[in-house]
């Protein structure tokens, strides 16, 4: 029991009062965060209070306030743009899989060539999935694929594709052949030194220009080509870094057994160097995940294209400011989810350097 | 006869640093040879040069009738024919005690993963860990640790085991459980080569004794010798110096 003489109340409010104006420093946070939230109402009036959920007719959101039904309306045309509605369900497939396919890859317990197997499965089922035209489904050119779909593939599929590369390219700058090594740098430093948007200008215009006329590669493949050597550069440097990390033993004790080459590098260096990096790896794939976002530029229909798009009706008074904020929202919730099982796995590695 | 490890001319270089200097080094089938003599001797490098963790500079490396040189084929034979223990012991961090002692027969012998598990079970086994075989490395101690590294090399079946310095990174208590293994597989007829500060271990084990010094071979006799009556000036001030430590 504390102090009988004083009442529990009073020294509650007491201690309160000490917590928020106790000292200076207190009173200045006390006041900052009053003038926050003060400053926060009318943006929470404006997205609850006064927000339209449903209206009868677009008309209504014309009285102000945030029009939430807007994105119910258009929810279809924001995830999954000009893809026919009566097919939409192949487009929710081809979602459920791609995020079955990364936490599947995101296990060390997965990492080998099974996981290979299936990342090639997945991929053939996603295409066929998307672009129809056998097993009675019907085709669907890639200039109606558009929304979450097309983000998720760009941003899963450019880091998948990247990987391999990225390895490549690390191994080479470790290595010790002199062409490797410079080859390697070059194309790091080449591919680092572009803006991502160049790159993607690149890919969608110039491109096809010095192709020969009757090569035509896809507007959504070149643009899937540049998003993966950009990653395969940067991916590079991360994985390089964990190669570094990686102590001299570990090379000499595979090399002892008599353990060949690439078997070593498959199967004690790079988990070992993998595991290292978790951290920036997470900060690569997020920042790829938000890097599709671009692909707008150059006219792909990506998440972001299709809310931007679906803003524009004019039977609606304008509701881009929700559009975004909805786009933004999924973006969360897809990076959050990446970091968070990012420190899942951490978590996992580190138990087992302790009893 | 043809000597398991035979040694001529062996010269090795870091730099300017003349590592080894003519170094000849003989061990017959069976035999047990502990190597000692103060840091920077180049009795690391000598055993480093058996499976060519380091290449030589000049002079010839014949292990079990094959000579070390350029051709890999011939390089990954002889690491499988000689089995290696590191001072740090280096295991696989990411693999459990049973995965570090499977998987390297799989990935260098071809060994089937039935066959490639058994065996690991029953080198852990005799090494006194079968216990930890589902444990990760980081959780066991340095002398299980260092046991699970014997095991892994030995399922590797080496008709050589080499050993640098197997005792220099544990603490005091734990060398002895090492040393007993390592007893034990001397009893058990394997060629072995030691890398050692364990006079103890020499006096009990060994054959001879190579005393090494400046990167060249000072001395060799049978323990008993060496440790009462040296012949050198040199190995005579490195043992006083031993005694009076």
């Amino acid at each position: 029991m504390a102090n009988p003489n004083i009442p529990a109340k009073r020294s509650a409010i007491h201690r309160l009062f000490t917590l928020l104006f106790g000292d200076w420093l207190s009173i200045l946070l006390t006041v900052l965060s009053l003038g926050i939230v003060i400053g926060l109402v009318p943006a929470f009036n404006w997205a609850v209070l006064d927000a339209h959920w449903t209206v009868a007719s677009p008309a209504e959101c014309r009285a102000g306030g945030a029009c939430w039904a807007f994105i119910s309306a258009k929810l279809n045309f924001i995830l999954f743009g000009l893809y026919p509605p009566e097919e939409q369900w192949r487009a929710i497939i081809v979602v459920i899989v791609i995020v079955m396919l990364v936490l599947a890859t995101l296990s060390p317990k997965m990492w080998g060539g099974r996981l290979l197997v299936l990342w090639a499965a997945g991929i053939a089922v996603m295409l066929v999935l998307m672009n129809g035209g056998i097993l009675g489904l019907a085709y669907v050119p890639t200039s109606k694929w558009g929304g979450l779909p097309v983000t998720l593939l760009l941003a899963v599929l450019s880091l998948g594709l990247a990987f391999p590369f990225a390895i490549v390219l690390a191994l080479g700058r470790r290595g010790s052949l002199p062409v490797m090594r410079n080859v390697s740098i070059f194309i790091i430093e080449i591919v680092r030194g572009l803006p991502l948007v160049g790159l993607l200008f690149v890919a969608a215009i110039l491109l096809p220009l010095f192709l020969p006329p009757d090569w035509t590669i896809d507007k959504l493949g070149r643009t899937l080509a540049a998003l993966t050597v950009f990653a395969a550069a940067y991916l590079a440097e991360v994985i390089r870094g964990g190669l570094q990390g990686l102590p001299s033993g570990q090379i000499e004790a595979s090399q002892a057994l008599g353990i060949p080459y690439w078997r070593m590098v498959w199967h004690i260096v790079l988990p070992q160097a993998i595991q290292k990096v978790i951290p920036p790896l997470t900060n690569t794939a997020i920042v790829m995940v938000k890097n599709t976002a671009l692909v707008l530029i150059v006219g792909v229909f990506d998440m972001l294209s299709a809310a931007r798009s679906a803003a524009t009706d004019p039977a609606w008074p304008g509701p881009s400011t929700e559009a975004y904020l909805f786009v933004a929202g999924i973006y969360f919730v897809i990076c959050y989810g990446i970091a968070a099982y990012s420190r899942h796995l951490e978590a996992g590695i580190n138990s087992r350097n302790h009893s | 006869m043809t000597y398991a490890i035979d040694v001529q001319g062996l010269n090795k270089y870091y730099g300017a640093f003349h590592a080894l200097r003519d170094v000849d080094f003989c061990v017959s089938e069976r035999e047990r040879v502990v190597i000692c003599g103060p840091s920077g001797s180049g009795k690391s490098t000598l055993i480093r040069c058996l499976n060519k963790l380091e290449s030589h500079d000049s002079g010839h490396v014949v292990i079990r009738g094959i000579e070390l040189g350029d051709n890999l084929r011939d390089l990954d034979e002889i690491r499988r024919e000689a089995g290696m223990v590191f001072q740090h012991f280096n295991l696989f961090p990411h693999l459990t005690v049973l995965e570090n002692c499977a998987l390297p027969q799989i990935l260098s012998r071809k060994t089937s993963r039935k066959e490639a598990e058994e065996r690991a079970r029953d080198y852990l086994d005799r090494v006194q860990i079968l216990g930890q075989a589902a444990k990760f490395p980081g959780q066991l101690s340095g002398g299980q640790q260092q046991r699970a590294a014997i095991a892994r090399a030995l399922c590797m079946k080496p008709k050589i085991m080499l050993f640098d310095e197997p005792t220099s990174a544990l603490d005091p208590e734990m060398i002895g459980e090492v040393l007993d293994t390592m007893v034990a597989l001397a009893e058990g007829g394997m060629t072995m080569v030691v890398v050692t500060h364990e006079m103890g271990f020499a006096r009990r084990v060994a054959d001879r004794v190579v005393y090494m010094e400046a990167g060249e071979i000072v001395e060799t006799a049978t323990p008993d010798a060496f440790f009462d009556n040296p012949q050198d000036e040199r190995s005579q001030r490195f043992l006083s110096r031993l005694v009076k430590a």
